[in-house]
């Protein structure tokens, strides 16, 4: 684990550290138990061409989870994720990198709480971000 | 994308289901799970997979990973045709839509405290609007969801917004 982010250490407009992943067909079985979504499309090619795809498609909801990762990750150990979402607009596909990126879109102080919101994203190999979305979380303060 | 110029599919029984909630679902938070979801994502970090980190770290006990609201405690017979989660996250369950294939539009969870594990939660959903488009795909309907989680005490832990497109 990296040392930790403080509120007093961000600014408006500072990018986080990207998480890379690329899922084998193996995770998105591990996931589907995991998750309990059991949909064919995400571990049956026969399937997911009859459906019309082009083929297994990642699940929304793990791009979701590594998001989750991402945001965890940078303010781990004693920060911690208020919400973050995201919108499915492209598929996803297993042995491709997915890109998570993220940028602090603006900061403040509510009471005794210290605020951060950020834009947060996939990104397939073509540079298109597959999965925007939005967060807040809340960091420690040095003060 | 454009509004659909085709008639509406929604019904009126449909619309009736609107801010309707639905049956309560019991979830378990157990350490198992929270390992197993915390393995499917590729977590490194200790506090989803060990107690006394977590401990040390200020949690009753293992955290839930982000997105993960436990399991629901499963009956045969249980519509799982998509999800455990399919109210939670939206994919269509108990509506008479007239399209085949439904995708997952989008997920947003709200955290009002950390989940861990030992937690156990009911949840409850509610369709909260219906919009028609023509997309890439044809036409489409999109499911908006909320589903919120409580404690036995009644306290919520957290809200998943999730949208449903049925094409």
């Amino acid at each position: 684990m990296p040392e930790q982010v403080f509120f007093e250490d961000v600014e408006v407009g500072q990018t986080i550290p990207s998480l890379r992943k690329n899922c084998s067909s193996q995770q998105l079985v591990v996931w589907a138990g995991a998750s309990g979504d059991f949909y064919q499309i995400h571990y049956d090619q026969a399937f997911a061409r009859n459906t019309g795809l082009d083929g297994i498609i990642v699940h929304g909801a793990l791009k979701h989870a590594f998001l989750g990762q991402l945001l965890h990750d940078w303010v781990a150990p004693d920060g911690r994720i208020e919400q973050f979402g995201c919108q499915y607009r492209g598929m996803d596909y297993p042995d491709q990198d997915i890109t998570c990126q993220g940028v602090v879109t603006g900061k403040h102080v509510e009471g005794d709480r210290h605020v951060v919101d950020l834009d947060v994203w996939t990104e397939n190999p073509t540079g298109q971000k597959t999965t925007p979305g939005t967060a807040r979380v809340i960091l420690p303060s040095r003060g | 994308m454009a509004e659909s110029a085709a008639p509406s599919v929604v019904t009126d029984e449909m619309r009736a289901q609107l801010g309707v909630e639905g049956p309560e679902t019991t979830l378990e938070v157990t350490s198992t799970g929270c390992r197993l979801f915390a393995r499917a994502v590729g977590h490194t970090d200790p506090v989803f997979y060990d107690r006394d980190v977590a401990r040390s770290r200020g949690y009753r006990d293992i955290l839930a990973p982000p997105g993960f609201l436990g399991s629901p405690v499963y009956r045969p017979g249980m519509d799982d045709r998509h999800s455990e989660h399919a109210t939670a996250h939206g994919v269509g369950v108990g509506l008479r839509v007239p399209y085949k294939r439904v995708l997952n539009g989008g997920t947003a969870c709200q955290y009002e405290e950390p989940v861990c594990a030992g937690d156990v939660l009911t949840s409850r959903s509610r369709i909260c609007d219906f919009q028609e488009r023509e997309g890439s795909i044809g036409p489409m309907l999109i499911v908006y969801r909320e589903t919120i989680y409580r404690r036995p005490d009644g306290a919520v832990v957290a809200r998943v917004r999730g949208n449903a497109i049925h094409y």
